[in-house]
């Protein structure tokens, strides 16, 4: 059995298995806050947020330690995270609606300040005693090395807390991410439901630290999101879709990255749901590339063979390639480009529903139906059997 | 403030300052665009750059690496723009996607690569290394006018200084089109100027200073000075040339006052080590924002005033 495969039936050890699963749900949790994030159009703030969270990890050791504890207490060190993370949220809400900075410069700002404010504080930490071996340096990516169980415990605790969450509050929070103007007249409160959702997003943040990183922890809320809206048009569709691929990539990233050494395990994660990403972004049956340009050449094969059969029907020579082509594939002209019978009842029905659709719109000046006209669509299509007639009749 | 001064402590200052203001400059253009956050996605896909570029050549070469950093920003502002058409994605969540996935793949290919026998990693892409840039063969000020021991300047130095006065010059060159085509772009394309183009050459050199400046001082400086000091500037005028003027004037003091807060404040309070001046710099920028951003003349939105207060 391949160490990928083992690592994916959680039989390549006790940690690694912990790691899957914790992964997962954590991935779960990411994919589903993360969707509202993106309908919401705020993806990024998560990044602020993420970022913002070094700060209170540093400090929270430094605490812990002053308070005579070890000061690596996964615990400790989430509940830092999470109070430095709020007051960046707390900081990028003031910038954006109180200044007239907008709100991707507030992002930014805060981001970044915060992030060297941590920095600044590991670095003193690296100067005390007990700092040396305190590796918090492994929270800027992710570290699954020795990852104890009560470790995995509070990561599966988090992860399944966001997704309840998230479940409770799908509701307002859909509504508000489409219309906040009609969530406020059907006395939602915006803010509040705002706020609920950030709480959730830092949740899975501080959640995620310690297996994926700070500074990649933004793509899991991210890239689910983004790679669930590829198949749906659906808000209830999107969620569920972006805690799936997020739990997928959760899941076969932590496995991929036990099977070998030196696979570090945030940017497996994020490197399957990149691929993820990437197959949607290419083969999403709506919106994605292939499908585009599918319909894109129907299109245009509609357009030239329609061009093609007019000027079959007017007699007038015809130059384009593609019509030629078509027009030969389909049998309605001879290699020396002479209609054959098909090609000239074919004609015949394209000319005669040309002439119908200039008697219908003489007749309905008022748009609605013959709007439809595109050059494309056959009369029939669009009206009646007797209404058809009825210009079939004017006509003549 | 001796010769100790001069050897330890000169070089790294007027590098982070130089690379302050060369990452300033087009800040401000980019938060007044609403691109801020471009910075902060070029900075994190140079790492995957440079990596590619020691692979290639095996060696840490500043050339190479800085190569290597700016075609993986043009990269990424490509996969940015093509999965924008291509998706009909917005633009934030498309650079989140990007600048994280190339990242993760940097992380993956510096784990996957022997670097133990060099000095590149992921906290050096972050932090840099700005305590290190000193100039050994100073031993005062005099060391200023002795050639020999100008020539042992640190390479960052010159290599900073270049890019800052390009940037510069780029900046009072096309101050005209870029002023019209960053507060009204409809009127900017109807007096014929090529939008788009400006837009491209913007990113183009804040790419620039974001590569030259990350080779000096690693990416939260980079990340901080396109944003902080013009937004803090934003707040103290109303004019165009002001903002930038004091924007430049603000990452310069940023730079400064960071290097000596953590490289001599630990001593002053009776502590041991110096702390990271990359941080301390990222970190006094933040707290000049949000100085300007509570008591900045200019800081409410126009016509918001008045509820806002």
């Amino acid at each position: 059995m391949s160490p990928v495969l083992e690592a994916l039936l959680l039989q390549a050890g006790y940690n690694a298995a912990l790691v899957a699963i914790g992964a997962a749900l954590l991935g779960f949790a990411a994919g589903a806050a993360g969707s509202f994030l993106f309908l919401r159009k705020r993806a990024l703030v998560s990044d602020a947020l993420a970022h913002a969270t070094l700060p209170g990890i540093a400090l929270a050791f430094m605490i812990m330690v002053a308070l005579g504890g070890e000061g690596r207490a996964l615990a400790g060190l989430m509940a830092g995270a999470a109070v430095s993370a709020a007051l960046g949220l707390l900081a990028v809400e003031w910038l954006a609606s109180r200044t007239r900075l907008p709100e991707d410069a507030a992002i930014g700002a805060v981001l970044s300040s915060l992030f060297g404010l941590g920095v600044v504080l590991l670095t003193v930490i690296q100067t005390m005693e007990r700092g040396r071996q305190a590796g918090l340096e492994s929270f800027l990516l992710g570290s699954t090395a020795g990852m104890l169980r009560v470790d995995a415990v509070v990561i599966g605790l988090g992860g399944a807390a966001a997704v309840l969450a998230v479940w409770l509050l799908r509701r307002p929070m859909t509504l508000v991410a489409f219309d906040p103007g009609f969530a406020a007249a059907s006395g939602l409160s915006v803010r509040r439901t705002d706020l609920a959702m950030m709480a959730i997003v830092l949740l899975v943040t501080v959640t995620g630290l310690k297996l994926v990183g700070l500074i990649l922890i933004v793509a899991l809320l991210i890239i689910p999101a983004v790679t669930a809206r590829f198949w749906t048009e659906r808000a209830g569709g999107v969620m569920w879709i972006a805690a799936g691929i997020g739990g997928v990539s959760g899941y076969v990233g932590a496995a991929i990255s036990a099977s070998a050494p030196a696979l570090p395990t945030g940017p497996i994660i994020v490197l399957v749901a990149t691929g993820l990403f990437a197959a949607s972004l290419l083969l999403a049956p709506a919106r994605g590339v292939a499908a585009a340009v599918v319909r894109q050449r129907r299109f245009q094969r509609r357009v030239h063979l329609r061009q093609g059969l007019l000027a079959l029907g007017k007699g007038e020579p015809i130059h384009d390639a593609l019509s030629l082509r078509l027009l030969r594939a389909e049998g309605l002209i001879r290699a020396d480009r002479v209609a054959t019978q098909a090609g000239r009842e074919a004609a015949e029905e394209v000319a005669r529903d040309e002439r119908r659709w200039a008697v219908a719109r003489q007749v309905h000046q008022d748009g609605g139906l013959t709007g439809r006209y595109d050059g494309l669509t056959p009369i029939t299509e669009v009206f009646a059997p007797d209404q058809v007639a009825a210009f079939d009749r004017e006509m003549s | 403030m001796g010769a100790e001064f001069v050897q330890l402590s000169l070089t790294p200052i007027l590098i982070g300052v130089l690379a302050a203001i060369a990452c300033a400059l087009p800040g401000n253009f980019l938060v007044l665009r609403r691109q801020a956050l471009i910075g902060d996605a070029i900075s994190h896909v140079v790492l995957p750059g440079i990596v590619v570029a020691f692979l290639m050549t095996g060696a840490i070469a500043a050339v190479p690496m800085l190569l290597g950093a700016a075609g993986a920003a043009l990269v990424a502002v490509g996969l940015i723009e093509a999965i924008r058409r291509l998706g009909k994605i917005e633009p934030g969540a498309a650079m989140g996607v990007v600048f994280t996935a190339l990242f993760a793949a940097g992380v993956l290919m510096l784990e996957r690569t022997d670097t133990s026998a060099v000095h590149l990693d992921v906290e050096h892409a972050l932090m840099g290394n700005l305590e290190s840039l000193i100039w050994f063969s100073a031993d005062g000020w005099a060391s200023l006018v002795d050639p020999a021991a100008l020539a042992e300047l640190p390479p960052e130095l010159g290599r900073m200084a270049i890019t800052c006065a390009i940037v510069a010059v780029l900046t009072l060159i096309f101050w005209r089109p870029l002023k019209l085509s960053t507060f009204d772009e409809g009127f900017a394309r109807t007096l014929g100027l090529p939008v788009a183009l400006i837009g491209l050459g913007l990113v183009a050199t804040a790419a620039l200073a974001a590569v030259a400046a990350f080779d000096a001082v690693g990416s939260i400086i980079v990340i901080a000075m396109f944003i902080c000091p013009p937004a803090a500037a934003r707040m103290l005028t109303n004019r165009l040339g002001r903002q930038v003027g004091l924007s430049a004037l603000i990452a310069a003091g940023s730079a400064i006052v960071g290097y000596v807060a953590a490289g001599y404040g630990p001593i002053w309070l009776g502590g041991g080590d110096s702390v990271s001046a990359a941080g301390m710099i990222a970190a006094i920028s933040g707290l000049v924002l949000a100085a300007a951003a509570r008591f900045g003349p200019c800081r409410h939105r126009l016509g918001a005033g008045a509820e806002a207060v």
